[in-house]
């Protein structure tokens, strides 16, 4: 009991990393840019795509790695030049409104190229198998190579955004716009940086992801709607709020499906204590996302707006 | 004007030779055409159209929309095609909860509705309708075969594990009727969860000597890659959706080995069968799935009951359908009084066949069977 109690901690912390590669992006470009961005899920399908592609075609996974960290950047920078930089000024609405339809285009596009049937992606053999964590504990090798990316990803953001000059922008651009821009900053060129790094971690995260799960058409938007949940408890743009936000996210979710049937069952028959519990388990994270909106109504790291 | 109508229809169909067959029939196709569960539908979709152009029967119009495995969109095409296009027949639905949705009201409205796909327990028992026919089985089936198998492999416990919709619910039911051994954990997922890891861990926590999943779509492929990624070597069972042609591909050579309950597979040895796989194949480049063949001898059922009997003449066209007079994909194809098949259901296991991945039948785990709501269903 004990080890599986200590697998599912493993578990909730490799999927809030996950889902920390995915609303990194999504809480920068809104907080720099004020933009909400529906179609990031989109940029997430194309790094799983562009992945699973180019290791089909090479045969290396390292190079459908490379490829999809490309291709949703360039994605997302294209995405950013054409279509975003006219949105900036828009009220939010507009904003959903064009962003939902890229994510129709993209998901359209995505099926024109490469059909309805999901894609073959899968682990690199030295990652498959299982480690020995101490006496009879085993965790999958890939989860935990998952959760060190994962990790070393969010230290390297966090350098990044803390310590280079582009961060001392990306911060000047959350803190006033106008006056970076009157500094003589390029603000047109940060703001398609910043998109296209956003992009970048999307796109990371779905091709970790799609090693194992399906590569699939839509595959995006169940991750989208975790993520937004995640930005909202964690605060609207902060990074710092983000990590703690998708790790809160991971866990609840993993330990949720986990223990609340057995909760359950203690004083349920089992029957009816498995279907009550796993109903609420997948209720759980709005549960904690409207119990933080009701004690924090800005999020946990939010500034008020 | 509508006697006028009607007037001039009546004498085209005076002279017309054989006026019942002359009488157009216009289906609605309401299947999931995108998102995640994109490929079980448009693999009914081909297997049906395959068969309405090998007809060539121009009195047969077929309007195809997409309802995104979304229930909402789902009644909303329904009504759109009852009051809108005026179909006579509808058909397409994939997943159970969408069924329930858009079934029960349509057939109230004296339209057809044949399944090619989902056919919950709620429609085969109480709920059963003399408009409903189900072609591909009734829910509990494969699962109930499933059950049998794991017995008769010798399994003395299971851990069982479907997502939390009407047909999870039917699945889970079905392998309990018919396996004779103990459940260690009953495990409800969320529909269309794609990370399985606390549930695989509890799989390994459970020390169950088998495991039996339904997770169709996208939710076997996460469901079986994360498996073999886990260590776990309990031995794997499910129905055929767990593992159709369409996600074989996608779990590649991990999926080996694995066995799954089906009513059809393309070595079912009949000539309409082997017509069916090869011009499938020289159709749309791909081996046909499951759904694809429910598909397939749902058009031809719809077209041999168009031969028999004028839509318009509901009585007649009901008994028609009936009938089922027409060459399955599965062989023999009768109906059971509640409207769903009377079949074999076998045990197939996924092999290699040069470079593809595929289902091969090893054995028949269940003969003639019917379904465990047929005798609550009074028509």
């Amino acid at each position: 009991m004990f080890s599986l109690f200590l697998e599912q901690l493993l578990n909730g912390l490799q999927s809030g990393v996950m889902l920390f590669l995915m609303a990194s992006g999504l809480t920068l470009v809104f907080g720099v840019m004020g933009l909400i961005n529906l179609a990031h899920g989109s940029l997430y399908m194309v790094g799983a795509f562009a992945c699973a592609a180019v290791a089909a075609w090479t045969g290396s996974f390292w190079l459908g790695l490379v490829a999809s960290l490309m291709a949703a950047a360039i994605a997302g920078a294209l995405v950013e030049m054409l279509i975003i930089r006219r949105l900036y000024n828009r009220d939010h609405l507009d904003q959903v409104l064009a962003t939902f339809a890229l994510i129709l285009i993209f998901s359209e596009g995505t099926r024109w190229i490469f059909g309805s049937f999901p894609l073959f992606l899968s682990v690199p053999d030295f990652l498959t198998g299982t480690v020995v964590l101490g006496g009879s504990f085993e965790y999958p090798l890939f989860r935990l190579a998952i959760i060190i990316a994962g990790l070393a990803v969010a230290v390297g953001l966090f350098l990044l955004i803390g310590k280079t000059r582009l961060g001392i922008r990306i911060r000047a651009g959350e803190a006033d716009r106008g006056m970076i821009a009157a500094l003589g900053v390029d603000i047109d060129r940060l703001y398609t940086v910043v998109f296209a790094l956003g992009a970048a971690l999307a796109g990371l995260a779905g091709a970790f992801v799609g090693t194992t799960q399906s590569v699939q058409v839509g595959m995006g938007e169940p991750v989208l709607i975790l993520a937004f949940v995640v930005i909202v408890i964690g605060g609207i743009g902060s990074i710092k709020g983000a990590l703690v936000g998708s790790l809160l996210v991971g866990f609840t979710d993993t330990m949720g499906r986990f223990l609340l049937p057995h909760l359950f069952a203690t004083f349920l028959d089992p029957s009816s204590a498995t279907a009550i519990g796993s109903a609420l388990a997948s209720m759980l994270i709005y549960i904690v996302m409207a119990l933080v909106l009701f004690l924090r109504p800005s999020g946990l790291f939010g500034t008020a707006a | 004007m509508k006697g006028i109508k009607t007037t001039i229809a009546a004498a085209a169909a005076l002279l017309a030779a054989g006026a019942a067959q002359a009488e157009p029939v216009k289906v609605g196709m309401i299947t999931t055409l995108s998102g995640g569960g994109a490929g079980l539908g448009i693999d009914a979709r081909d297997g049906f159209m395959l068969a309405v152009k090998q007809a060539n029967n121009p009195d047969l119009e077929v309007v195809i929309e997409d309802d995104q495995r979304k229930p909402d969109i789902a009644v909303q095409l329904a009504d759109k095609m009852i009051q809108q296009d005026k179909v006579d027949v509808l058909t397409g639905i994939i997943w159970s909860n969408l069924a329930m949705a858009v079934v029960p009201s349509a057939v109230a409205q004296d339209k057809f509705y044949l399944s090619v796909n989902a056919a919950p327990s709620q429609l085969a028992g109480k709920g059963c309708n003399q408009n409903y026919f189900s072609v591909s089985y009734q829910n509990d089936n494969l699962h109930e075969a499933a059950g049998g198998y794991a017995s008769s492999a010798g399994y003395n416990s299971a851990f069982i594990l479907a997502p939390n919709y009407p047909a999870g619910k039917d699945s889970l039911s079905g392998f309990k009727r018919f396996f004779m051994g103990d459940i260690t954990d009953e495990v409800y997922t969320k529909l269309g969860q794609t990370d399985y890891a606390a549930e695989i861990a509890q799989i390994r926590a459970s020390g169950a000597e088998s495991v039996f999943f339904f997770l169709p779509g996208g939710m076997g492929i996460a469901f079986m890659k994360q498996y073999a990624q886990s260590g776990v070597d309990i031995p794997l069972i499910g129905p055929a959706f767990s593992m159709d042609q369409g996600i074989l591909g996608a779990v590649g050579d991990d999926a080996l080995g694995f066995k799954n309950t089906s009513n059809w597979s393309k070595d079912i040895d009949n000539a309409t069968n082997k017509a069916f796989v090869e011009t499938f194949q020289a159709e749309y480049g791909r081996l046909p799935s499951l759904y694809a063949s429910y598909g397939f001898d749902t058009a031809n059922l719809l077209l041999s009951a168009m031969d028999k009997a004028s839509v318009s003449d509901a009585d007649a066209f009901r008994d028609a359908l009936r009938a089922a007079d027409f060459n399955s994909v599965r062989g023999k194809f009768i109906f059971g009084p509640n409207q769903h098949p009377i079949q074999d259901i076998y045990v197939r296991e996924v092999v290699k066949e040069g470079d593809v991945l595929t289902n091969k039948i090893i054995g028949t785990a269940l003969t003639d069977h019917s379904d465990a709501y047929a005798s609550e269903c009074s028509m």
